[in-house]
């Protein structure tokens, strides 16, 4: 190397650091995350068409893509496959697919949203009573084998839903003092409530009036997507999507939040206010999931947690990340649950427990950044 | 943000200058009286410096100011307009505060959490403007915490989560500025650079501001004028040569102390006698 290289170099050493801070900084923005959410997508869209091919008989992809192609261009040549492949696909397991990507992304938009209110690690969507409700409710309308429908959702999805609701709403309620409701004192609630409500479920089960009946209810305290319907997904889908949307928009303020309150407040951040609007929106997100589907548990826990160790607490990316991510594990662990077992089928809850609790331990055993 | 109020937005105000006016207000803290009518104006160009033992009631005066908490009697007025008439994000934009040791999320960088001040300008998705980040990026520089900016907070030291706290209020562009003991987790050329920073804002940006001290003579040297709170009563409030006098620090602290003075400007300057506990 010569000398004046000698200097160059030097030179470009010392200006180094300067400029690459300066690039760094001066466009400080979030950059690629649009991508990555757009890469996310991809790989959720991919998911979802292999699990149509999964169940209890198999279908290649490609065949599935003709299908789909076959629908959209709207050919009327002979298809190469039998007529009742398309019913299977189209009538049984596409709603199915859609249902769980929907039902997935909620829990895990609703998880996300309650660790960050709550500023609790262990913090799930089913935390101020949500899940104890809706099981007091489902377990009623199974065990009386009550005959109410309504919009293509039957009494065990409507009383689920209110009971979700009614939890939720008396949990708030029995916290609230002064017309503030502490987070230390909801959460104490929400156990407590949960509790009563879970022995009256337990109580009714015992006294189903039969074993058919007292095993469904256990089913659907572990959660199932079998019950799919294009009915439950014209239900569902609006108001996870409406609901989805306006958590995004909350997501600078959940960011404010990690802040404590006083923070918050002072940075114009109404906390009180912003945290009734959030707990509103995402009981009802839950409970609208919780009422088509069951308890799926783990899902709404560990979703929000892999992805914020993975890409960082900024709420504006976790909200909607936890959501793509949700929704392609609980395609995943529908079909699993679909195609475990042959011809019988597991519930989903079992599945997602079964991969979510170990895969929790490990997050908790390989914590790199101090996330919380 | 839409702007619904009669009101006049914030920086409608005359030429940017805010007045923060407490008349008469009264606090009190489960029937144990915190605050006693005190009264207190702040104004542009000025900071205040509030001295008195712990429990006095000098950070329940700064939540009252800032809001968090509400007068039990009397008025706090903020150009004019009575402190509970304001909108939240309105007078984030007016008022910032730097709270004592804050809570602060561990995983956020510093970055994010100055451009955390830009919250009040934010619309409602919350996304920063290239404007924001350029208020951001200053704040950081003037409190020399822009090396700082890609780092955890979990790995700033104590001085280090102060500054970029105080760069984070300056991000907000208050017109008024209220601190609680700015300066507890900083080593003496960091509380120097920072209260000289906070005393040219002061100047040159035309902000009220308060700022609660527990060391005597960084209050007498940065304030022009002390108020000096005692048991939730202004005890004494003046220059810091009508404040600082033994009688006074004497009948409100209750030990024994000798005033000098700053051998390069003439401040008052305290020392306590040691081992003068009387009574």
């Amino acid at each position: 190397m010569s000398q004046s290289d000698e200097r160059a170099g030097a030179a470009t050493e010392a200006a180094l650091p300067t400029r690459s801070l300066e690039r760094e900084t001066v466009d400080r923005r979030p950059r690629g995350r649009g991508l990555l959410l757009l890469i996310g997508l991809a790989t959720l869209a991919a998911i979802a068409l292999l699990g149509v091919g999964w169940g209890s008989f198999a279908m290649p992809p490609a065949t599935i893509a003709a299908m789909f192609w076959r629908r959209i261009a709207g050919e009327t040549a002979t298809a190469s496959w039998p007529a009742a492949w398309e019913t299977v696909v189209f009538d049984i397991r596409l709603p199915r697919i859609i249902l769980a990507a929907l039902v997935g992304g909620a829990l895990s938009q609703a998880g996300s949203v309650y660790q960050g209110l709550f500023r609790n690690p262990l913090a799930d969507p089913y935390l101020i009573g949500v899940s104890s409700g809706a099981g007091l409710g489902a377990t009623i309308a199974i065990a009386f084998g009550l005959p109410m429908r309504w919009g293509g959702l039957g009494a065990v999805s409507l009383l689920a839903f209110l009971g979700a609701l009614g939890a939720t709403v008396l949990v708030y309620a029995l916290s609230r003092s002064a017309g503030r409701a502490s987070v230390t004192t909801l959460l104490l609630a929400g156990v407590a409530l949960g509790a009563f409500l879970s022995s009256a479920t337990t109580f009714l089960m015992f006294h189903a009036r039969d074993a058919f009946h007292a095993m469904h209810i256990v089913g659907w305290l572990m959660g199932s997507l079998a019950l799919a319907s294009w009915a439950k997904v014209r239900v569902l889908a609006p108001v996870l999507v409406v609901g989805g949307a306006l958590l995004w928009a909350y997501a600078h303020r959940l960011n404010v939040l990690q802040l404590d309150d006083e923070q918050a407040q002072q940075l114009g951040v109404p906390v009180e206010r912003t945290r009734v609007v959030l707990i509103v929106i995402t009981s009802l997100v839950t409970a609208t999931a919780v009422a088509v589907s069951g308890v799926i548990g783990f899902v709404g826990l560990i979703v929000p947690h892999a992805v914020r160790l993975i890409w960082g607490p900024d709420h504006r990316f976790l909200l909607p990340m936890s959501g793509i991510v949700g929704a392609a594990f609980m395609i995943l662990a529908d079909g699993a649950a679909r195609s475990l077992l042959g011809s019988a089928e597991l519930p989903v809850g079992v599945v997602t427990a079964f991969c979510g609790a170990p895969f929790f331990l490990y997050l908790l055993r390989h914590k790199k950044r101090g996330v919380y | 943000m839409g702007k619904l109020g009669i009101r006049l937005a914030p920086s409608a105000l005359a030429d940017g200058r805010a007045t923060l006016e407490a008349h008469q207000v009264t606090f009190s803290f489960n029937g144990t009286p915190v605050l006693n009518q005190v009264d207190l104006c702040l104004e542009a160009d000025r900071m205040i410096g509030v001295i008195g033992p712990n429990g006095a009631g000098k950070s329940t005066l700064v939540r009252l100011l800032s809001r968090l908490l509400t007068p039990a009697q009397g008025r706090i007025r903020l150009n004019g307009h009575s402190l509970a008439s304001w909108r939240p994000a309105d007078l984030a934009r007016v008022l910032a505060v730097v709270p004592q040791s804050p809570e602060l999320p561990p995983a956020f960088t510093a970055w994010e959490l100055v451009l955390m001040g830009r919250t009040p300008y934010m619309g409602w998705m919350g996304q920063e403007s290239e404007q924001d980040r350029a208020i951001a990026r200053q704040a950081m520089e003037e409190t020399s915490t822009y090396h700082l900016a890609n780092r955890l907070i979990s790995q700033l030291s104590g001085g280090e989560q102060q500054r970029v706290v105080v760069a984070r209020a300056l991000t907000q562009e208050p017109r008024v500025l209220l601190l609680d003991e700015p300066t507890a987790h900083l080593d003496i050329n960091h509380q120097v650079e920072t209260l000289s920073l906070i005393t040219r804002l002061v100047k040159e940006r035309n902000l009220a501001a308060l700022a609660i001290f527990h060391d005597l003579n960084l209050a007498a040297q940065y304030c022009g004028e002390l108020v000096l709170l005692d048991q939730g009563q202004i005890a004494a409030q003046g220059t810091p040569h009508d404040v600082l006098t033994p009688p006074v620090l004497q009948r409100v602290y209750g030990i024994e102390v000798a005033v000098g003075v700053h051998p390069q400007n003439g401040l008052p300057v305290v020392f306590p006698i040691c081992g003068s506990l009387s009574n």
